[in-house]
């Protein structure tokens, strides 16, 4: 390849040291990458692969519309329930239902608890380690990091010296066992860590804590929808029916009692994004003030479709707004249509899948996936023992989404760029006064692009969204009994539930702003059946491969000229590489029409 | 020199009296008599804490996500001082090759002693290569950990059964564990995904047992997966009184009516929902209003619409074969309601119910 400049401004240069990793662990799925590395350790080229596919899209084919929630939502199962709303979305989009106020306003609970859940599962359990040296906070002094929690956060009640030397033991103690668990092999005396122990000491603290606390936040999903993960949906509304005051409450889906319960899993996630999510991502991000790389397309090439509407079906009264913002152009923001056939489109030149005319992309109503699993010329190893990959040609089985021909990036921080240029009062305040919090710790004077652009960037627009959402959740909570007072019980809009109701062929979208970022689904519906289904989500977009004008993703974007502590250590892609929270079972489900079987390995 | 998971308590500043009454309540937490609190205290003692590789196919990583849902024990518990989860490529720290050593140097060192939990399965169309693990098939690294591990625990109806991508058609050609792996010892813990508190009891019960829990004939244990879902719904009452929610949002559907017109599973669902419960006992699907789907049971993804009502269960109770009846229970609404009304009826007049166990033939066996 030697050095050559992608139409999206990057110069890649694929001559230095090729680094493979694979498996990239702490994600959803299956994910290998390659990186070339110049004599400066600098990444120079960069090559993301999803490495697993499953099909979901044909196996749904022929089957009743309804029933589809439940397919999809098994595409992933760390964002449990984002699919399978994006699906009943779709199908009541194509048979034109509108679904009742108080399902409404259950379903945004449900999906900002995934939010709040999802952001924070991700920033303690996948995301952390690499900021945060656990074998480093045995060296901190419990009373100073007491201190530091104080300091970072008052308001958190587990803070004492004690508390933090407990922990320490316990730590301490794992560690001297010589089994190291999840632990073991990592990178811990790279001098990419950057934390002082105290911090590394307060950061484990609040992995644990977290841990404890998820399992309590996902209990909306129980109440709601009867099982985490996966809970259950309903064309047409929700399945929870509300009985306030009559006879056999206590054993109806919803009574006071219940939504009690759900108040008080509201106002813990409130508590614990105000009081040490947001405060730690700020704390630690000042400590790596000197590596704000990583930006990629972030705050600068973006795209979302916008969701939860203070007033159902008016996009206008989004609280995150939908849009495109192109070339760091915060002054425009550009409206998006999914129905637009010359808007959104899936480009497989470089994925394992084949089109008629593969210049060309197709729109998802219209999408074809045909498998075509074959390696490029300067490929190395063998088919079935890959050591090298070859980018100029197929590489991954994932396809490449654009909007309008442009690579983009979907996430929190794509969202918190939109909401941001669009004058959103709640995200300005937010971006306002975490980036003045910031600037106050690092001893640096940067303007909210100057943060946002960064690996750094996207995990703080990530801790941000998760206390946005537990906030209008409890807006949505007030709604909902506010709504119920005046008389209005209603869960479900049954009208259309009946297949001989609807008309013979019908065709759908539904949107989500699903944790990653952006997600669609297409449906066609022929003769009370699924015809044609398709999805089109957020890893898709971020950890596309090239398209066939060269332009890179936001993945490979985002590695791109990153400077590297130890080429065989990959702390520093790691960390660009999950402040995307890459879900590759969400990104790579498509699969042919026919389903039909190539080649099989013998089982031994 | 290991530590056992009672060295790692007592470090901790735990008296020998807690540890003591989380004996029990671990036992109690596993349907055990008291008497074994003693028992697991001495394995609790005396052992290291075993190895885990746990490796993912293909897969959504909900069985993951349930697994660290678990109230009691606590994931950060089981993760910290019951095992040593040296393998789990969601939240483990190393990445490529640093991470590829750890099943090296696992098989190595622990060849033959430690545990291989399953989470997703092996696909076997395009070579196995839609789902690659360090540039090869993941049937290469399952079958090679497999080698060497001592048990096997599929997790999830992936695992065990297929679960959705091996839906029909099948495309990628998902195949569950034990039909790519013979000669080891597998147990399967079944649903999408399995309840947390259930993958947390199978985990202890090995521990402390040193063996698996009894299985039924499909390899699942018997004290999670022997009692179907409607023999213990609190639902169970508006079924035989003939009560039914007739459809979403309805007069049944509020005051908590029987779902089993708008197409619950339960009567043909084996899984504990009923009895424990999801998220630390909060609720289960039934009672958030949604019928069972089923999916616990083998190829549940290709038995009919969720809403669909089962024409295959015994209305007149656990007992019977009546498969006549439940064919003319879906002709027509009116003679339904007379049906079931009347299969209430002959049920509370009959004394001696036994538990005949439904078999459902699916793609898996």
């Amino acid at each position: 390849m030697g050095v050559i400049t992608t139409p999206n401004g990057y110069t890649l240069d694929n001559s230095g040291q090729r680094v493979v990793i694979d498996p990239v662990t702490r994600i959803e799925g299956h994910m290998r990458c390659e990186v070339n590395i110049d004599s400066s350790n600098v990444i120079r080229n960069a090559v993301s692969t999803g490495t697993m596919w499953r099909g979901l899209e044909v196996i749904l084919k022929g089957r009743d519309p309804r029933d589809a929630w439940a397919f999809v939502e098994r595409i992933c199962g760390v964002c449990t329930g984002c699919h399978a709303l994006t699906s009943v979305r779709a199908v009541e989009d194509a048979l034109g239902i509108k679904i009742p106020l108080n399902a409404h306003l259950i379903r945004e609970m449900m999906a900002k608890t995934l939010q709040v859940h999802d952001h924070v599962v991700h920033f303690y359990h996948l995301h952390a380690l690499d900021w945060v040296n656990p074998v480093n906070a045995l060296k901190a002094d419990p009373k100073a990091t007491s201190t530091l929690q104080q300091t970072v956060s008052p308001a958190h009640p587990l803070s004492s010296p004690g508390y933090f030397r407990d922990v320490q033991t316990r730590i301490k103690r794992f560690i001297e066992s010589g089994q190291l668990g999840p632990f073991k092999n990592g990178y811990w005396d790279n001098p990419a860590y950057k934390l002082p122990p105290e911090a590394d000491l307060m950061a484990v603290a609040h992995y644990l804590e977290a841990l404890d606390l998820q399992k309590e936040f996902v209990k909306v999903h129980t109440v709601f929808g009867g099982k985490n993960p996966h809970p259950n949906y309903l064309v047409g509304g929700v399945p929870c029916a509300i009985n306030m005051d009559q006879n056999y409450s206590a054993g109806a889906p919803l009574n006071m009692e219940r939504l009690n319960f759900v108040r008080a899993r509201i106002e813990e996630m409130i508590a614990f994004n105000k009081n040490v999510y947001v405060p730690d991502v700020i704390a630690i991000a000042s400590f790596y003030k000197n590596q704000l790389w990583g930006g990629g397309h972030g705050a600068i090439n973006v795209m979302d479709y916008g969701d939860y509407a203070k007033v159902p079906y008016d996009k206008s009264t989004d609280q995150l707004p939908g849009g495109v913002i192109l070339n760091g152009n915060w002054n425009e923001v550009m409206p998006i249509d999914p129905r637009n056939p010359e808007e959104v489109q899936e480009f497989v030149t470089h994925s394992w899948y084949s089109y008629p005319d593969e210049s060309k992309g197709l729109h998802p109503w219209d999408g074809i996936t045909e498998p075509n699993y074959v390696l490029g010329a300067n490929a190395k190893g063998t088919r079935t023992d890959i050591k090298e990959l070859d980018e100029s040609a197929k590489y991954s089985w994932i396809k490449a989404p654009r909007w309008k021909g442009h690579a983009v990036e979907v996430g929190p921080l794509s969202r918190y760029t939109i909401a941001y240029a669009k004058g959103i009062g709640y995200v300005q305040e937010q971006l306002a006064r975490s980036i003045a919090s910031f600037n106050q710790l690092a001893g640096t004077a940067l303007d909210p692009k100057g943060v946002l652009h960064s690996t750094i960037g996207r995990t703080l627009a990530r801790a941000l969204e998760s206390e946005y959402c537990a906030d209008m959740m409890m807006d949505d909570w007030q709604a909902l009994i506010g709504n119920i007072k005046a008389g209005d019980t209603t869960t479900a809009n049954m009208e259309k539930w009946d297949p001989s109701t609807w008309p013979k062929e019908a065709k759908g979208v539904g949107n989500v702003a699903a944790p990653r970022g952006a997600l669609g689904h297409w449906i066609k519906i022929k003769d009370g059946k699924i015809e044609n289904y398709q999805c089109v989500v957020p890893t898709t977009w971020n950890g596309s491969p090239r398209d066939p004008a060269g332009n890179i993703g936001a993945f490979e974007a985002c590695l791109m000229n990153t400077p590297v502590e130890r080429p065989n250590e990959p702390v520093e892609i790691l960390r660009s590489l999950h402040s995307f929270d890459p879900c590759l079972a969400c990104s790579t489900h498509v699969m042919g029409p026919d389903g039909e079987e190539l080649t099989t390995v013998k089982v031994r | 020199m290991l530590e056992t998971f009672y060295d790692v308590m007592r470090r901790q500043g735990i008296s020998r009296r807690s540890f003591l009454k989380y004996c029990s309540l671990t036992a109690a937490a596993l349907g055990l008599g008291p008497e074994f609190a003693g028992k697991i205290a001495h394995a609790m003692e005396t052992k290291p804490r075993i190895p885990i590789l746990w490796l993912h196919g293909l897969e959504c990583t909900c069985c993951s996500e349930s697994f660290i849902r678990s109230a009691h024990p606590l994931a950060k518990d089981v993760i910290l001082s019951m095992v040593s989860l040296d393998y789990d490529d969601t939240i483990m720290a190393a990445a490529g090759q640093q991470a590829e050593a750890i099943v090296e140097e696992t098989i190595k060192k622990y060849d033959g002693n430690f545990i291989l939990a399953v989470e997703g399965n092996p696909p076997l169309n395009q070579d196995g290569m839609s789902c690659i693990i360090g540039g090869k098939p993941f049937l290469d690294q399952l079958t090679r950990v497999a080698k060497h591990c001592k048990a096997i625990i599929s997790w999830g109806s992936c695992a065990s059964y297929g679960c959705v991508q091996a839906a029909a058609p099948n495309p990628t050609k998902a195949t569950p564990v034990h039909k790519v792996i013979h000669d080891k010892p597998i147990i399967k813990v079944p649903g999408c995904p399995p309840i947390a508190e259930v993958m947390t009891a199978v985990v202890t019960y090995i521990l402390t047992f040193e063996k698996f829990p009894e299985l039924d004939r499909q390899g699942r244990p018997k004290m999670f997966y022997s009692q179907r879902i409607h023999d213990k719904c609190y639902r169970r009452p508006h079924f035989d009184a003939g009560q039914f929610v007739e459809h979403f949002d309805d007069e049944g559907a509020r005051k908590g009516y029987c779902l089993y017109k708008v197409g619950c599973k339960g009567p043909t669902t084996y899984n504990a929902c009923s009895t424990i419960r999801w998220n630390e006992g909060t609720s289960f699907p039934i009672q958030a209003g949604h019928g069972c789907i089923g999916c616990s049971e083998d190829g549940f993804w290709d038995k009919g619409s969720w809403y669909a009502r089962l024409t295959d269960i015994k209305p007149f109770g656990i007992e019977a074969n009546a498969d006549t009846i439940g064919i003319a229970a879906a002709s027509t609404v009116g003679v339904a309601i007379a049906a079931h009304a009347a299969a209430s009826a002959v049920s509370r007049a009959k004394a001696n119910q036994s538990n005949q166990p439904v078999t459902t033939k699916g793609q898996g066996e």
